[in-house]
Formats: C-alpha cells, sequence, structure tokens
C-alpha cells in the first residue's frame, strides 16, 4: 500500500516544480482530499493522462477555460483568449509534465508503470466518469484567483503483467 | 547545424525551437516531427546534425527512434539527446546504452538545454 499522504506530497512537488519552472508561475496548494468521484466539469479544460503496470490509474488536471489560456500564454509566449488547438495541447503538455514526474516518484513504491499520451477534453455542461470504485486524491493549487486541480488515482492491477514483447509501455495503455 | 526536434507536442517543439534560435551555436534548418515514423521520413530527406527527442510518443517512440537512428550508417553518428519526462534510471540507462548523448528531464529550463548543447557541440 502507498500512504495516501505520498501520494499529495507526489503530486504537490511535480505540479509546483513543472509551474515554476516552464511557466515561470507560482500556485499555492490548498488542503488535499478524497474524492470517489471522477470530476464533474461545468465549463473548462480537462487533461487526463494513464498510468498502467503492476498498478493501474490515472492523472487528471482540470481548469477553467480562462486559465487554461493563462497557461498556455505562458508556456510558450502566445497571446490567445480562446481556446484554441494551441490551448489544448499546452494543457495536455502540462499534464504529462506533472504526471510524468508524479510517476517518476511512485514508481520507487509500486515499481516500473507506463504513461499514455495525454488526452485532453474542453467543452460546456459536461460530465464524465471513470469506471472503478478507486477514490481520487485530489490537490487544489490557487493561481491568480483561478484554481488548478491535479488528481490522481491508483490501485494495484487486478491481473499485473509485464508489457507483450514488442511493445513499449506506451502502446499498452490508454490510447 | 541543422537540427530535428522530436516531440508530439507541438508546445514543447515551439519551445525548443526558440531555446535553439537563443542558444549560442551555429544553428543552421530546424525541422521538427510529431512522433518518431515522422522523424524517420524527416531524415530521409534532409540530413540534421542533432536530434532532440521525446521519449513518450504515439507510433513510435523515442527510444524505437534512438535505435533505429544508431542502427542506419547513414544517421548513426547524429547526436541525439532525449528531452522527456521518464526519470527512472532504467529508462537513462536504456537510453544511454541505445546511444544518446544526453538526457534531459522535463520540466527543463532554457539554461539547461543550452548547457547540454555546449557539452555536444
Amino acid at each position: 500500500m502507498i500512504e495516501p499522504q505520498k501520494l499529495v506530497d507526489y503530486a504537490t512537488s511535480a505540479t509546483t516544480d513543472v509551474f515554476s519552472t516552464m511557466l515561470g508561475m507560482e500556485l499555492e496548494v490548498q488542503a488535499s482530499s478524497l474524492d470517489p468521484d471522477f470530476p464533474t466539469i461545468n465549463d473548462g479544460v480537462m487533461a487526463l493522462v494513464g498510468l498502467a503496470g503492476s498498478w493501474t490509474g490515472a492523472g487528471v488536471i482540470c481548469c477553467t477555460a480562462a486559465f487554461a489560456c493563462k497557461l498556455c500564454n505562458q508556456f510558450i509566449g502566445t497571446a490567445v483568449e480562446n481556446v484554441d488547438e494551441d490551448v489544448l495541447d499546452a494543457v495536455g503538455e502540462v499534464a504529462n509534465m506533472i504526471i510524468g514526474n508524479f510517476k517518476t516518484s511512485i514508481e520507487e513504491h509500486v515499481g516500473a508503470l507506463g504513461l499514455s499520451v495525454p488526452t485532453v477534453i474542453y467543452g460546456r455542461n459536461f460530465t464524465s466518469r471513470s469506471i472503478g470504485q478507486n477514490s481520487w486524491t485530489v490537490v487544489p493549487f490557487h493561481c491568480g484567483g483561478e484554481v488548478l486541480e491535479v488528481r490522481v488515482c491508483l490501485a494495484p492491477a487486478k491481473e499485473p503483467t509485464a508489457p507483450r514483447a514488442g511493445y513499449s509501455h506506451t502502446s499498452t495503455v490508454l490510447a | 547545424m541543422d537540427v530535428l526536434i522530436v516531440d508530439d507536442s507541438a508546445a514543447i517543439r515551439k519551445i525548443l525551437r526558440r531555446v535553439l534560435q537563443q542558444a549560442e551555436i551555429p544553428l543552421g534548418q530546424v525541422y521538427e516531427a510529431g512522433d518518431g515514423v515522422e522523424a524517420i521520413e524527416s531524415l530521409k530527406k534532409q540530413k540534421v546534425q542533432l536530434i532532440l527527442s521525446d521519449i513518450n510518443m504515439p507510433n513510435k517512440d523515442g527510444l524505437q527512434l534512438l535505435g533505429e537512428v544508431k542502427g542506419n550508417p547513414e544517421w548513426k553518428d547524429v547526436p541525439v539527446v532525449m528531452i522527456t519526462t521518464e526519470g527512472s534510471q532504467a529508462k537513462v540507462l536504456e537510453a544511454i546504452q541505445l546511444g544518446a548523448v544526453g538526457y534531459v528531464r522535463k520540466p527543463f529550463t532554457a539554461e539547461q538545454i543550452k548547457e547540454k548543447l555546449t557539452g555536444i557541440i
């Protein structure tokens, strides 16, 4: 078992590291919590990265469309005010770096994990659902009046398997 | 020096292109590819003197690309630097054993990239 605080600590350090190093943005970490439900966003951007190996799960970052635009502008020097392809790509890559670094830390406890390519969702009034009964560790961050949520969910795989010969880890996780 | 940037993130490709332009190196053309398959197609069309590549990409990942580059007589001497979120010792070792000359973890600063390039050039 992994101590729940470890999930919080690794998610927090990965997020603050990415934002300070590549975006030059300081985040204020807020109290973490456990949530049995997949995030439901009414209007915003969500990026999901899958994790697989002897443990399986996923990491998600969620924010408003406005914050996603600000993130993109800081990341690649654009001046966008509406979500476009650049914004979706930037949010996806930020999620990739946060969950990727989280993965590197958690591997010390659970062994090697594969990382999927990010999936980014943008819209209004949408709901989402993950199949399974594991809770999500939620770590909120405040930045300039906006909220970024980082969620991770990880549990032992029911049937742990090694990647098949000839396939890389990324090809065996979520497409 | 002509460079090929390989990453499925357009944002990272933009950032690396900007870093290359700001670095004190004799920069020629900068080519981009979104995955290992596109990278191989690019290498068949134009010569480069440096490859910067991510590892986790769809279609053909960075380690598969690295293996193909080092296994091709035309490309085997092109230095390849991995720029990736993968931080496990096993992955770093695998990349070095396949022939990567450098490994930079994401997130990175412009200075880290420039320092790595200086060491190679």
